[in-house]
């Protein structure tokens, strides 16, 4: 399997560990994986991105523009921003729910429906709402293993879902084990549905 | 052995270990600091690994266990090279016996950097060895080479990764456990050790010539590589040459040569490599090393090879480069055509612009506020310092006019005293920034007699590079419990004329303290002390009453915090962000703010 992975967001959101469940599924999977974070001054809420690189042939630990099969997007203007990253036919996965800028004081800001429809209007596109999905885990910190769960259920990771569960068990701690694999159960659903419907 | 996945930083402590390194010094520094957390988390025997107060202080140590004959590691970001730089340059005169190597980690953007500067140049100017790593695998393998080259010529060396080769993942084939080698220990020899006019002198001329051995000795060195055969070549160092080698997958005839070991140059290498070529795009980042390295090199020997790069605009004088920079830069030198294959964003609703910004509840938002409520209507200039905290310049706080590097906020208040008496002159510190280079800088100004505010903000870790312990924390990195060094009585000692330590989510009691020693003459100090939210995860939140929110915003205009929000024209609190500080409570008129919940 040859596949590059983009996951982007808000410093803070959990993207880290969306990547290293998916470097480390992949690795059990028998595949070369190279990834890369943001790791610094910017993970205080600034832009995120993770490039998890699947495959022989990645010299580089970036992915290029234009390059990634898949993109998944937990803020909808983070997804605009990183769209270009995207192959033409490749799939985005995207969280409706927008994070305001703190830079912009008590002004609103994007509702996100806007960066939702565009991106729609560009790729084969997955929405989630991350509220509604976590709901019944009472916080908004499953979303990443959530939308992993979406991304393995909507067949566009090409992992097996009990090849990343091990990892989930893995990598979590014990105490949060429980509601990350039900978040995970939860967001396969959702992924599994929409490739039903496609 | 057995395959780890880990990032650059990571596989430069396995190569250190698997060297059988003896001691690891450093101080934290993105994007290098995870290398030495590294060291200690693999079962390792006889390795001593300590955080060190700053880089001075672990090239010093390191140093004297190379003078051991031990094999010692130093690592700092760049910029601490600079601090370290005393050290290093007499230490490339005196040289070393056991193999000592100086990781320095560059930060190409920067990413998390005051500077962009290129440690490939400090290892010329100490005219010691640097080794250029353009993959973590690489890393891992470098470091090792790196030890043996540094004991054939008993030299410290280099390694330079940069940001993208640090944070990087890879898998790595290592040992699962690991030993020191043995060492023969410290043999007096005040001819060799002891550093004076005349032994510089000596050893100047020994270190010219050998330099020109390890030029030719790098020639033959595995990671300085040429593939291809084109009349027009790519020259690339680092991390820009996976850039590169991944863009010329497609096109195997176009001549990529890497040079792996930057200086002293390989030239037989070179000279080689450069056979048949007319003309040279140099792809690095940060300073056209390699450019300049090879326009002395053609003219040396009358080559005509026209060498392009950053010095002729090729490329990009500052910033990082990117797989996407490389395919374009090289398709332009080559005369390709570049297909951007990707989607057309035009049209694309904005971005908005998202600055780093203070964490919900960081204890700093709290005491940056104290201090502005207590400065209110007067003049204050407010020096800030490196760490978290400078992150205290944005709106809504504005409360860091200046900063510059590591301990500065200090000794530049004190300068702002002596040219404006009329201003209050206020510097803010973090506990491991005072404990690296704030000391001098109180001594100075209590020497001098300057009047000035000491903000020590003590959250009770060094937080911006990922928590690590410091001599107040009361633990080292080989987890023993130690000794706190008590900020507060080295400040008495150093003869501040009043010290006072308060919770900074206290918003009366910190704002009183400022305010107290304003009116006071001398060096005075306030401890502002409540560890960082990421640290101690607190368990509470608050809420925002909508029936009392009468949609003032004051909360949310003063204090900036992440965790409120504005919706259907009142405040609302993020429970997922809310860390239960408090502070936005203490601020709002109508008593909206409440109710923390377990
Ligand atoms: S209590 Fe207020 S200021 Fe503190 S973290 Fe919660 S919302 Fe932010
Ligand atoms: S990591 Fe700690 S010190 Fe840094 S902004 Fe967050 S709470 Fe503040």
């Amino acid at each position: 399997m040859k596949k590059d992975i983009m996951i982007c967001g808000v410093g803070g959101q959990g993207t880290v560990l969306a990547s290293k469940i998916i470097a480390a599924s992949a690795m059990d999977a028998g595949f070369t994986v190279h990834s890369a974070e943001t790791i610094g001054m910017a993970q205080r809420g600034g832009p995120v991105t993770s490039h998890v690189r699947i495959g022989d042939d990645a010299f580089s630990p970036l992915i290029p523009v234009g390059g990634a099969d898949l993109l998944i997007a937990f803020e909808p203007s983070e997804a605009v921003r990183n769209l270009k990253y995207l192959k033409k036919d490749g799939f985005v996965i995207v969280n409706t729910v927008p994070v305001k800028p703190t830079s912009l004081g008590s002004s609103e800001g994007s509702n996100g429906k806007a960066e939702i429809e565009f991106v729609k209007s560009k790729c084969r596109c997955l929405t989630v709402n991350s509220d509604e999905l976590c709901a019944p885990f009472g916080s908004s910190k499953f979303f990443n293993v959530a939308v992993l769960g979406t991304a393995a259920g909507s067949g566009e990771l090409g992992l097996s879902k009990e090849i990343i569960c091990d990892e989930i068990v893995k990598i979590v701690p014990e105490r949060f084990r429980e509601k990350n694999m039900a978040a995970f159960a939860a967001g396969y659903k959702l992924g599994e549905e929409n490739n039903a419907n496609q | 052995m057995s395959k780890k996945y880990v990032m650059g930083n990571g596989a430069i402590a396995l190569g250190a270990l698997s060297a059988g390194v003896n001691l690891v010094a450093g101080y934290p520094g993105t994007p290098s600091s995870e290398i030495i957390e590294t060291v200690v988390r693999y079962p390792h025997e006889g390795t001593y690994a300590e955080w060190s107060v700053n880089e001075k202080a672990a090239m010093e140590v390191a140093a004297a266990a190379a003078y051991c004959g031990a094999r010692a590691m130093v690592t700092m970001k760049q910029v601490g090279l600079n601090v370290a730089s005393d050290p290093l340059m007499s230490l490339a005169y005196v040289g070393v016996k056991g193999g000592m190597v100086v990781v320095s980690a560059d930060d190409p953007g920067p990413i998390s950097s005051q500077t962009e500067q290129d440690t490939r140049r400090f290892a010329e100017f100490a005219r010691i060895p640097v080794f250029d790593p353009s993959s973590p695998e690489e890393a891992f393998e470098m470091v090792q080479d790196a030890f043996e080259y540094s004991e054939k010529y008993r030299t410290p060396v280099i390694l330079r990764p940069t940001t993208r080769v640090d944070h990087a993942y890879a898998s790595i084939e290592a040992p699962d456990t690991f030993h020191a080698r043995e060492y023969g220990g410290f043999v007096k020899d005040s001819k060799k050790w002891v550093i004076f006019p005349r032994l510089s002198y000596m050893n100047h001329a020994m270190i010219e010539k050998r330099n020109t051995e390890i030029g030719e000795d790098f020639s033959s060195y595995r990671f300085n590589t040429v593939s291809g055969s084109s009349a027009k070549a790519i020259a690339a160092t680092g991390v820009s040459y996976a850039y590169a080698a991944e863009f010329l997958k497609a096109y195997p005839d176009i001549r990529l040569i890497k040079v792996g070991t930057p200086y002293p140059l390989p030239e037989s290498f070179l000279l080689n490599a450069l056979e048949g070529v007319s003309e040279v795009l140099c792809f690095e980042e940060l300073s056209p090393y390699i450019e300049e390295s090879l326009l002395k090199l053609i003219g040396k020997h009358h080559l005509n090879i026209s060498i392009r790069g950053k010095l002729t605009g090729d490329v990009p004088p500052s910033g990082e480069n990117d797989a996407d920079s490389a395919g374009r830069i090289i398709s332009r030198f080559l005369g390709l055509e570049y297909a951007e294959s990707s989607i057309d964003c035009s049209g694309a609703p904005q971005p908005p612009a998202r600055p780093p910004v203070l964490c919900a509840g960081c204890p700093h938002r709290a005491s940056f506020y104290a201090v502005k409520r207590a400065m209110k209507g007067k003049k204050a200039y407010f020096c800030g310092d490196i760490g978290c905290y400078t992150l205290g310049n944005a709106m809504p706080l504005d409360m860091v006019d200046t900063c510059l590097c590591m301990g500065a906020g200090i000794t530049m208040a004190q300068g702002f005293n002596h040219m404006d008496k009329d201003a209050v002159a206020i510097s803010f510190t973090g506990d491991s920034t005072f404990f690296a280079s704030g000391i001098s800088g109180v001594v100075n100004a209590v020497y001098n007699a300057a009047d000035m505010i000491l903000c020590i903000l003590d959250n009770s870790t060094t937080a911006m590079t990922g928590h690590q312990p410091h001599p107040g924390t009361g633990r080292n990195l080989m987890a023993a419990p130690v000794e706190k060094v008590s900020i507060e009585k080295l400040l008495i000692a150093a003869g501040v004329t009043k010290v006072i330590t308060v919770d900074p989510l206290d918003l009366d009691a910190s704002t009183a303290a400022v305010k107290e020693c304003a009116g006071i003459k001398g060096v005075k100090a306030v401890i502002f002390k409540s560890p960082c939210v990421a640290i101690v995860k607190p368990d509470k939140k608050m809420r925002t009453d909508s029936g009392k929110c009468v949609g003032c915003m004051r909360c949310i205009r003063e204090i900036g915090c992440p965790a409120l929000s504005v919706s259907g024209g009142k405040a609302v609190i993020d429970g997922n962000l809310c860390t239960g500080c408090g502070l936005c409570s203490q601020l709002c008129k109508f008593g909206a703010i409440g109710g923390a919940e377990e």
